[in-house]
């Protein structure tokens, strides 16, 4: 038996192809010998086991495809252009160049010589300490400061003039302040990241707090819980939801400009780095940064999407 | 204890403020409860029964008028008046078990050790039939299942005053005639005060010793107040045959369906 199994695969790959349908047929004798031994019955289930397995993986091939071929396409369109752009622009390094130029970069992204000339890991890392300061920073005050805007009005009505006046502002022109304030370039940097990063946070809290549904509230009321119980048990579990988002949008603003503050101050990471690379005019390393900037940034969404999504409850009720 | 009524609603008027203006719900509300009594509040959709309920509860304060609750104006909500909501208000991130502790622990919290509150919440759900659904989140349950758990958190903290806001309303008949059972048999045992908001006439005449009747909106007031003697403990099945229930159950849809006919 084993003999008529591997037959069509020996005969597939190289005999004509009569051969093969020869080989196939004794398959079939051989397989309708076997089975008939089975009650028609347990033959029954596990040929719709088969094939709902079948169904299953054309199903979830199939899907995948979807999914991923018109990225593909999208890409692979992306990349062309930009061929295309290169022919026509010598000054733009060709997609193989660039690719050449990050394989090189990334097979020693650790090394260190002297403060201006270190491997792109370190400035990745060196800009991420800043986001992840800055950014912690003004979580740890926006958070806490969105929830007392959002529970008491007169808090609320006196910061809302100023929250709207300074929101819109550039996050660059918080720089001179902060070199003025710190005398030194990285805790400047620092303290853009921090200002541009707390509104989302203070705003996002403060109206999920108010949008908590009075029914809640109510259930505290009746109740006469402690404020402490009223915060852990409603109004914390309630503003997570909205309170995640602030975080999520805080993050993205903060890694957009922690680009442009570094371009300004100088020091290690990813924006200093570009810059240095542009003052160099190795074009091809300023596409590959931008490329890092983006996937780094991607990631960092894709994390905090991650976070807020396991403590998402179902509000349907 | 006195002779003093339990619940007493002097001269209450309700007004709430809209955008079109001024709008008086309520008005000229006088009702005295006593103690042990149950009350059902019977009228047509958007007559003022959730509204009249609130003040009880002290969710919301009147315009006018004034609500006393065992001799103080109630000038808030307190867990002395047990509240079952009409929306059920179970908190989604709790399951149905923490969304009772919630409340036992409130009110026993630190006279009783844990083990007992443990308990007391697991009496509460078991009560309501749900000792299967214990440690399972409000929306992975039905809308009567939530209900029920609304209805446990209320009588887990053993009010002197349960207010009811038609607690049975989401319930397939089956589930709510063995609730409306059970409710009878636990208020006998607790003797609580009970006011329940109603648009079933059989449940008001089964459950309460007297029946409220309110006209229609806007400005809805008291318009009949019908005594139900009947004596306790009730059983559905003999009532049915009773000529008494039958003529109080037929004073109150003639109230409803002909004297103040819901405009269309
Ligand atoms: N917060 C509010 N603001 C404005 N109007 C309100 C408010 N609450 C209730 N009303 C109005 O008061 C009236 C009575 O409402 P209420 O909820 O007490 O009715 P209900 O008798 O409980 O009705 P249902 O049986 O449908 O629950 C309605 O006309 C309603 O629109
Ligand atoms: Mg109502």
């Amino acid at each position: 038996m084993s003999n008529a199994i591997t037959l069509p695969l020996v005969a597939s790959s190289n005999v004509t192809e009569r051969e093969n349908k020869r080989s196939a047929h004794e398959m079939f004798v051989e397989t309708a010998k076997l089975t008939s031994e089975e009650t028609s019955e347990s033959r029954a289930t596990r040929e719709a086991e088969l094939a709902n397995k079948m169904r299953r993986r054309r199903e979830r091939v199939s899907s995948l495809v979807h999914a991923t071929v018109p990225a593909l396409v999208g890409f692979a369109l992306f990349v062309l252009a930009w061929q295309f752009l290169a022919q026509i622009n010598n000054q733009i390094p060709s997609p193989a160049k660039v690719w050449a130029a990050a394989v090189k970069l990334f097979s020693d992204p650790f090394y260190s010589k002297g403060p201006n000339d270190q491997g792109i890991g370190w400035n990745i890392l060196s800009s991420l300490k800043r986001v992840g300061m800055g950014f912690g920073l003004a979580a740890l005050i926006g958070i806490p400061l969105g929830f007392m805007i959002g529970r008491f009005t007169f808090l609320n009505r006196m910061t809302a003039p100023i929250i709207a006046i300074l929101r819109p502002v550039s996050p660059l022109a918080w720089l001179p302040i902060g070199l003025l304030v710190f005398k030194a370039a990285n805790p400047a940097a620092i303290w853009v990241i921090f200002i541009c990063s707390i509104w989302p946070m203070i705003i996002n809290t403060s109206v999920g707090v108010q949008r908590i549904p009075q029914d809640y509230l109510n259930v505290a009321r009746v109740l006469n819980l402690s404020e402490w119980k009223i915060f852990t048990k409603i109004l914390f579990p309630a503003v997570l939801p909205y309170m995640l988002t602030g975080v999520k949008l805080s993050i993205g603003v903060a890694w957009l400009v922690i680009v442009a503050a570094e371009m300004l101050t100088g020091g290690v990471g990813i924006g200093f780095w570009l810059w240095d690379e542009w003052n160099n005019l190795v074009v091809e390393h300023i596409i590959v940064a931008i490329f890092v900037i983006g996937i780094v940034g991607l990631l960092l969404e894709q994390l905090l999407t991650r976070i807020a999504a396991r403590f998402e409850f179902n509000e349907k009720s | 204890m006195n002779h003093s009524f339990h619940l007493v609603v002097d001269n209450v008027e309700k007004r709430f403020d809209t955008k079109q203006g001024d709008f008086l719900a309520i008005r000229d509300i006088n009702l005295r409860v006593n103690r042990g009594e149950f009350v059902a509040l019977i009228g047509h959709s958007g007559c003022g029964k959730s509204t009249l309920l609130n003040l009880l509860a002290g969710l919301s304060l009147p315009s006018n008028g004034v609500l006393v609750c065992a001799g103080r104006e109630v000038k808030g909500p307190g867990p002395d008046r047990g509240v079952v909501f009409q929306n059920h208000s179970l908190l989604p991130w709790l399951t149905c078990f923490d969304n009772v502790y919630l409340a036992v622990e409130r009110v026993f919290g630190g006279k009783e050790p844990k083990a007992k509150l443990k308990e007391r919440t697991e009496d509460a759900l078991k009560l309501v039939g749900l000792s299967h659904a214990i440690h399972k989140h409000p929306n992975e349950i039905s809308g009567g299942m939530k209900q029920r758990v609304g209805i446990a958190r209320a009588l887990a903290i053993e009010p002197a005053v349960l207010l009811l806001d038609e607690p049975f309303g989401a319930l397939d008949a089956l589930t709510r005639a063995h609730l409306q059972d059970e409710l009878l048999r636990i208020v006998a045992q607790t003797k609580s005060t009970v006011v329940m908001v109603t648009h079933d006439v059989d449940e008001a005449v089964l459950l309460s010793d007297r029946i409220v009747m309110m006209t229609n909106g806007p400005a809805a007031t008291i318009g009949e107040i019908l005594d139900v003697k009947l004596a306790r403990p009730r059983d559905r099945l003999a009532l049915a045959e009773d000529a008494n229930y039958h003529h109080y159950r037929k004073a109150v849809v003639e109230f409803l369906y002909a004297k103040h006919k819901k405009a269309a």
